[in-house]
């Protein structure tokens, strides 16, 4: 909890300073337009904090995205399924791909690091190869299916503000990650294996099995980002859909405060987490600082983060220690 | 007598650390060439003592003498250069690398920076030689059983000519023939000058290998015994301060129907070796043996951690195939296994999530955790094994070995096995611990229960059981049962001297 509330600090620091020195930060077209940004990201967030519980990476996310992305507009645009049908069957796509990555890892036992990592070649490369590695545009034909991601939602009693419908997706995603970890069996079995694995295999726990579970979720749920991710853009580039989003999704997770060595993650860091890089990417636009600039300050700022973190840590031990020994 | 004077004094050392008062004005004493054991309960204050003479801490007040000589001992580098050596309970060897470049580690003879092999294999085998181990320097430390990777940190102590040598625990994971080869060296070792200090908690080898014995209590000095004077009860009474009349509670049970048969069974470790046994309800059965003789192996296979090649097991008259540990806790059994701390437990988790973690699947509602059940589980469990915890909330690993021991206990009855797989039962825990544990394997064999345990402590073996397995070579090369039972019929069976 005090993890959660340190980064929280963080981001309220961030909007602070940008909205003193552009006061464009904060209006309604600004903050929903974050909003929207930090609901998609946050999809993938929470997708790579139940791998990063289980002390797993899965640095396939990105092209997950890509392949999805153009599978559908594949499906859509020039073999012209059925939208129920293309959808599902990208879905079932990104599952494949999970249990793939979940096979592997708990049967081969192959490294997590290295298979999501010939995962995100292999599915570029197959994206570029089904589409030609041509872009692919929707067009005007799918409005309807468009407003999951573009939609607005009007908030009860306010004639003006609409919050972004991504906003409910994940707020929906979000509440059955939360209960999913905190209040069910299988939640505390993930964190336990994340902790000890051989504990938790002595203790009668399927551990396998919660680990596929574990990489299914994250590539079902970069399927999910994917076709909204598409559907925003009204049309994919092949090579580009997607890329590097992994890289934000773990980075959103570990602000968050999801431990690397595994074992720990709240869903809300991660949303927080997410929150700040969009914040951030956000000033950096709006307050004229040169957008190449972007990773270097994003960069800059998790570590500092994370910086604090250890620090804050260290200072709360010396002290606990400190009061230990007044005490005895 | 040659010397007169001690080589090392400590004198008044306090020392403390957040909310312990670890050593409380301890002093001892070392004879030139004597074999001094430092023994007492967990946390009694041992191994603070030996990582102060380590230089790994500092003492907070008192001082330490060397010759009559007050000396500071501000790093490991330092004791290194006043003689003394610390061989601690987890070995310190890079077990990637061989003997020499271990031996020689971070002052390898060397020509810009171009190591000099040949003498580095010329000097490790004069070494090697000295502390009669037989590999030669180019072996892999890691194919070395541990037994021999002690002597070869021992090795690397002589060499950079030690004076004092501390051990910590040395033999707590040697077979009973590691044991005695490690023994002989340090008596050669004292002959030839060498002062150890032996910190174990088996006082039967305390008492074959000790001068005289310094027993600390709470961080205090205890009290001390000659070597005249040293007896079991003698440091038992000075280790817990009272009597403990009976270590071993054990009673006799009449045993009831077979609940476990065991046949043909072949274990991925010895897959050439077949195990046959049966064990009886209200039965405690032990499984004795040398390390590596697979007695490990055929619990884990027992309990489904690892696949059996071939064989029958059969719990009550059920057939157990390819299971998993979740069919074998169906089937009524429980493991508490060797190493608590990697297998046994989850130590950044609580109390409570550690205690309910096998028992949650069965007091699931629909998948969700039942929060109430999960209290009353560990409240009970708690109770009945009187763990010493601050409360419920408390991670596991601030507790003390016994308690973690309880733990891994706790969460197996809540399940209510029919049988309890037990490996080492008391590594690593003081003699009030290992009595507690004693009595709850004699209460639950009364209730009904079987127990099957391996430990490689002869003692205990022989004090508790009313049958025993002896392994060799992933055989079971004879039982015995309370009428033939002794040390020496069991050593011959562990070693494969005779098959009965």
């Amino acid at each position: 909890m005090k993890k959660i509330l340190g980064i929280f600090t963080l981001l309220m620091v961030v909007c602070l300073f940008t909205a003193i020195n552009n006061p464009r930060f904060l209006t309604p077209y600004n903050f929903l337009n974050t909003v929207r940004w930090t609901s998609l990201f946050g999809i993938l967030g929470i997708g790579v904090c139940f791998v990063i519980i289980t002390g797993g990476i899965d640095l396939s996310i990105g092209s997950v995205i890509g392949l999805v992305g153009s599978a559908l507009a594949v499906l859509l645009t020039q073999k012209h399924w059925s939208i129920p049908s293309a959808i599902l069957a990208v879905l079932v796509l990104s599952a494949a791909i999970g249990l793939f990555h979940g096979l592997l890892i708990t049967r081969l036992q192959l490294q997590p690091f290295v298979v999501t990592l010939c995962g995100l070649l292999l599915y570029r490369g197959l994206a570029r190869y089904i589409t030609d590695d041509q872009s692919l545009g929707f067009g005007a034909d799918y409005e309807g299916l468009r407003l999951l991601v573009v939609g607005k939602v009007p908030i009860p009693f306010s004639s003006t503000i609409s919050l972004p419908a991504p906003f409910f997706v994940t707020a929906a995603i979000a509440l059955i990650a939360a209960i999913f970890l905190n209040k069910t069996i299988y939640g505390r079995y993930l964190q336990a294996l994340g902790r000890n694995e051989l504990a938790a295999k002595y203790s009668g726990i399927n551990t396998d099995r919660m680990k596929m579970l574990a990489y299914l979720t994250c590539s079902v749920l970069a399927g999910i980002a994917g076709i909204l991710f598409a559907l925003d853009l009204n049309s994919i580039q092949p090579s580009g859909l997607g890329e590097f989003y992994e890289l934000y999704a773990i980075a959103a997770a570990v602000l968050g405060g999801c431990s690397l060595r595994g074992g720990e993650g709240s869903i809300l860091g991660v949303l927080i987490g997410t929150a700040l890089l969009r914040v951030l990417y956000n000033a950096i636009n709006i307050l004229n600082i040169p957008t190449h600039m972007e990773f270097a300050i994003i960069g800059a700022v998790i570590l500092a983060g994370v910086i604090t973190d250890e620090l804050v840590k260290r200072f709360a031990a010396k002290r606990r220690a400190a009061q230990a020994a007044a005490a005895s | 007598m040659p010397h007169t004077s001690p080589l090392l004094q400590v004198r008044g050392v306090f020392k403390s650390f957040p909310g312990v008062k670890a050593l409380r004005n301890v002093s001892l004493t070392l004879g030139h060439g004597e074999v001094l054991a430092v023994i007492g309960e967990n946390g009694a204050g041992k191994s603070t003592l030996m990582k102060i003479l380590g230089g790994v801490q500092q003492p907070d007040e008192g001082e330490i003498l060397l010759d009559d000589k007050p000396v500071r001992i501000g790093s490991v580098r330092e004791a290194a250069s006043h003689g003394i050596a610390l061989i601690h309970q987890e070995l310190n060897l890079s077990d990637n690398l061989d003997i020499g470049a271990n031996l020689f580690l971070g002052r390898e003879p060397s020509r810009f920076g171009w190591i000099n092999q040949a003498r580095i294999r010329s000097d490790a085998q004069t070494l090697l030689n000295e502390v009669g181990l037989r590999h030669s320097p180019s072996t892999v430390v890691s194919t070395l059983a541990i037994g021999h990777q002690q002597m070869v940190e021992i090795a690397k102590s002589l060499s950079l000519e030690a004076r004092v040598l501390i051990m910590d625990e040395p033999t707590s994971s040697l077979s009973q023939k590691e044991t005695d080869q490690l023994f002989q060296l340090v008596r050669k070792l004292r002959d030839r000058g060498v002062s150890i200090v032996y910190i174990s908690h088996r006082l039967g080898e305390v008492k074959e290998l000790a001068d005289r014995v310094v027993v600390l209590r709470d961080g205090s000095n205890a009290g001390e015994l000659g070597r005249s004077e040293i007896t079991r009860e003698g440091m038992v009474r000075l280790m817990v301060g009272r009597d403990l009349s009976q270590v071993y509670p054990r009673t006799t049970h009449s045993p009831g129907p077979t609940l476990l048969q065991v046949q043909n069974l072949r274990t991925t470790a010895h897959p050439r070796s077949r195990v046959h046994f049966a064990v009886k309800e209200r039965e405690i059965v032990g499984i004795a043996g040398l390390v590596g003789a697979g007695r490990t192996e055929v619990l884990r296979a027992l309990f489904g951690i690892d696949p059996c090649l071939e064989g029958t097991i059969t719990m009550r008259g059920r057939g157990l195939e390819n299971h998993t540990p979740a069919d074998a806790i169906q089937a009524g059994m429980a493991l508490a296994p060797e190493d608590r701390k990697q297998l046994g437990l989850i130590l950044e988790m609580s109390v409570l999530e550690n205690l309910s973690l096998a028992s949650l699947r069965r007091d699931q509602h629909r998948g969700f955790l039942n929060r109430r059940a999960e209290t009353d589980v560990c409240l009970q469990t708690l109770k009945q094994l009187q763990v010493k915890t601050p409360s419920v909330d408390q991670v596991v690993q601030f507790l003390s070995g016994g308690n973690q021991q309880k733990i891994v206990l706790g969460k197996w009855l809540a399940m209510k096995p029919k049988l309890i797989l037990l490996d080492e039962p008391t590594r690593g825990i003081d003699v009030g611990a290992k009595q507690e544990i004693y009595r709850l394997m004699e209460q639950l064999a009364s209730e009904g229960l079987a127990v099957l345990f391996v430990s490689s402590e002869m003692e205990e073996i022989i004090g508790m059981s009313d049958r025993v397995l002896v392994m060799h070579e992933g055989r079971i090369t004879g039982e015995l049962t309370r009428s033939n039972l002794s040390e020496e019929a069991i050593m011959r069976l562990a070693t494969g001297e005779v098959a009965a």
